[in-house]
C-alpha cells in the first residue's frame, strides 16, 4: 500500500513538475531570448512578466475550437496529443534522484528510444490531416528529418551503454560515480546534442514549423488549444532532452553538497538555457543541407565513436 | 564547427550589455526638435497669430487633412476665420510646415495623441494655436513683408536700407 501510494505521488508529481515546467519555459525562452537579443522580454504582466503564462493561458483557453470542414476529423484532434503522449511517457524512466523514478526498467534506454519514434506519428498526421499542402510539406520534412536523426541518436548513446554495461538509466547514472560520461564521450555528446535538436524539432533544426516559410509548417491549421498542445508539447521535449543528457553524461543526480533532486534540476536547467541559446545564435540549413549533414556527417561519426569506445573497452578489460 | 561555436559564445556576451529598449510610457525616445509629430499654429513675437490664411498648406497637404476659412479683421489683417486638420488623416510628412510663408502651421515631437473615438481626433484652431512661437523665435513675417498694419514704417524692416531724400543734393 505504502509504495502503490509512493508511486503514485511520484507519477502525478512527475506530470505536475512537467506540466508546469513546460508553462514556464515559455517565460524562461522569452526573457532568455531577449536577454540574448539586447531588449527587455515580458516585463509588464507580473512582477517581471511572470504572469505572463496566465495571460497566454487565458488567451489560448478562450479561442474557438476549430476544426477545419476539409481536415479528417479524429486524426485531427489525436494528432496534438500523440507527440504530447509519446513525450510524456518517455519520462517514465528518467531517474530524478536515487531510487525515484517512474517505472525504474533495466532497458530504460531502449523505451526512451522507441518513445521518440513513436513522436514521429504526432507531427505525420498533424500535416495529413490538416489537408493543406504547407502543412503537409512541413509534416513531410519533420517525419524525413526525425527518422534519419533517430538513426545516429541511438548510435551515439550506445557508446554510453558500452562504458556503463547496461541500458537501465539508474545503472548508467551509478556508473558515472567516477568521472561523468561528458568526458570521455563528449563526441557521443555532441552528436546526442543534435539529434536531440532534430528530434524535438527546435531551431536550428526547425524546419518542419519553418517560421519565416512554411507559416507554420504542420501546425498552420491548428488553433486554440491544440495549438497549445503543439508549443507546450515542443518545450516537454526540450525538457525530456535536456533530462536525459543530465542523467546519461552529466552525472544525473549526482553532486556533492545538495540534496540529489536539487542537482538533477540545477543541471537541466543549465541544459535547457542552453537549448535556448541555441536557438537565439544559430541560422537555419536548408533541408537537403540538413539531411547531408545527418546522413553524411554525423552518422560516420557516431558509428566512429562506437567503435572507438568498443575497442577501448576491450582493450582495458 | 568552430564558428558554431564561436556564434553561441558571441551571442552569450550580449547577456552583459545594455538592453536597447525604452520601457515606454516611463521613458520615452528622446526626439530631435525637427521630428515630425503633432501640428501646431504658433503666435509671432508681438502676440498676434502668424497664420495669414493663404490656403498655400491646405494646398500642398498630399491627403487633404487641412481646411480653413479666410477672413479679415478689423485692420484688414487677415486670418484664418476657422483651421481644421483632421488627424486620423494626417501622414506627417511636413509638406504643409514647408510651404508656409509665415512659420505659422509647425510640427512638433509630439505624438501622444490617441482618442477613443474618431471625432476627437479632427482638432479645430483652439486645439492647434499655442501662446508661443514654436520652432522660430523672433520671426514676424509683417517685419519683413507684406502689408504695413503699423508693424513697420519705411525702411525699418530687416534687410532695408532707410529711404533717402530726393529733394536734398545730399547723397
Amino acid at each position: 500500500m505504502n509504495e502503490t501510494a509512493r508511486n503514485l505521488v511520484i507519477v502525478f508529481g512527475v506530470l505536475i513538475c512537467l506540466m508546469s515546467l513546460a508553462g514556464m519555459l515559455i517565460w524562461v525562452e522569452r526573457r532568455m531570448l531577449s536577454l540574448w537579443q539586447d531588449r527587455l522580454g515580458p516585463n509588464r504582466v507580473g512582477p517581471m512578466g511572470l504572469l505572463q503564462l496566465v495571460a497566454d493561458m487565458i488567451k489560448i483557453f478562450s479561442k474557438e475550437d476549430w476544426v477545419p470542414p476539409f481536415a479528417d476529423k479524429a486524426v485531427f484532434v489525436i494528432a496534438p496529443a500523440a507527440i504530447m503522449v509519446a513525450t510524456l511517457a518517455s519520462f517514465a524512466v528518467v531517474p530524478f534522484a536515487p531510487g525515484v523514478a517512474v517505472c525504474n526498467m533495466n532497458i530504460g534506454l531502449l523505451f526512451f528510444l522507441g518513445m521518440s519514434s513513436m513522436a514521429v506519428y504526432g507531427a505525420a498526421l498533424a500535416g495529413w490531416s490538416s489537408n493543406n499542402k504547407y502543412a503537409l510539406l512541413g509534416s513531410m520534412r519533420a517525419v524525413g528529418q526525425m527518422v534519419s536523426y533517430e538513426v545516429f541518436m541511438g548510435l551515439s548513446l550506445m557508446g554510453v551503454v558500452v562504458q556503463a554495461g547496461s541500458f537501465g538509466l539508474a545503472d548508467i547514472v551509478e556508473a558515472q560515480r567516477a568521472t561523468w560520461f561528458c568526458v570521455p564521450q563528449f563526441a557521443g555528446l555532441v552528436i546526442f546534442l543534435v539529434a536531440g535538436l532534430a528530434e524535438v524539432r527546435r531551431t536550428p533544426f526547425d524546419l518542419p514549423e519553418a517560421e519565416n516559410e512554411l507559416v507554420a509548417g504542420y501546425h498552420t491549421e491548428y488553433s486554440g488549444l491544440k495549438f497549445a498542445m503543439f508549443f507546450l508539447g515542443e518545450y516537454v521535449g526540450v525538457t525530456l532532452i535536456s533530462c536525459l543528457i543530465v542523467t546519461l553524461f552529466l552525472g544525473g543526480w549526482l553532486g556533492p553538497v545538495l540534496p540529489p533532486i536539487v542537482w538533477f534540476i540545477l543541471k537541466t536547467l543549465v541544459v535547457i538555457v542552453l537549448f535556448i541559446l541555441v536557438r537565439g545564435s544559430l541560422a537555419r540549413p536548408r533541408y537537403d543541407q540538413l539531411m547531408g549533414f545527418g546522413w553524411k556527417v554525423m552518422l560516420p561519426l557516431a558509428l566512429a565513436n562506437l567503435m572507438v569506445t568498443a575497442a577501448v573497452v576491450i582493450a582495458c578489460g | 564547427m568552430w564558428s558554431l561555436i564561436r556564434t553561441l559564445w558571441e551571442v552569450f556576451r550580449h547577456a552583459f550589455r545594455r538592453r536597447a529598449t525604452y520601457q515606454y510610457p516611463e521613458e520615452k525616445r528622446p526626439l530631435p526638435a525637427r521630428a515630425r509629430g503633432r501640428i501646431i499654429l504658433s503666435r509671432d513675437p508681438d502676440g498676434g497669430e502668424r497664420c495669414v490664411a493663404c490656403y498655400l498648406c491646405a494646398v500642398a497637404c498630399p491627403v487633404g487633412c487641412i481646411s480653413l476659412e479666410a477672413t479679415e479683421d478689423e485692420h484688414g489683417r487677415r486670418y484664418p476665420e476657422h483651421f481644421r486638420i483632421n488627424f486620423s488623416r494626417c501622414i506627417f510628412c511636413g509638406f504643409c510646415e514647408d510651404a508656409c510663408p509665415t512659420c505659422a502651421i509647425q510640427l512638433v515631437p509630439d505624438y501622444e495623441m490617441s482618442e477613443y473615438k474618431r471625432p476627437g481626433m479632427v482638432y479645430e484652431k483652439e486645439h492647434l494655436l499655442i501662446r508661443g512661437e514654436g520652432k522660430y523665435p523672433g520671426y514676424n513675417f509683417y517685419r519683413i513683408a507684406g502689408v504695413d498694419f503699423e508693424t513697420r514704417g519705411k525702411g525699418t524692416s530687416e534687410n532695408e536700407r532707410a529711404p533717402s531724400d530726393v529733394h536734398s543734393l545730399m547723397p
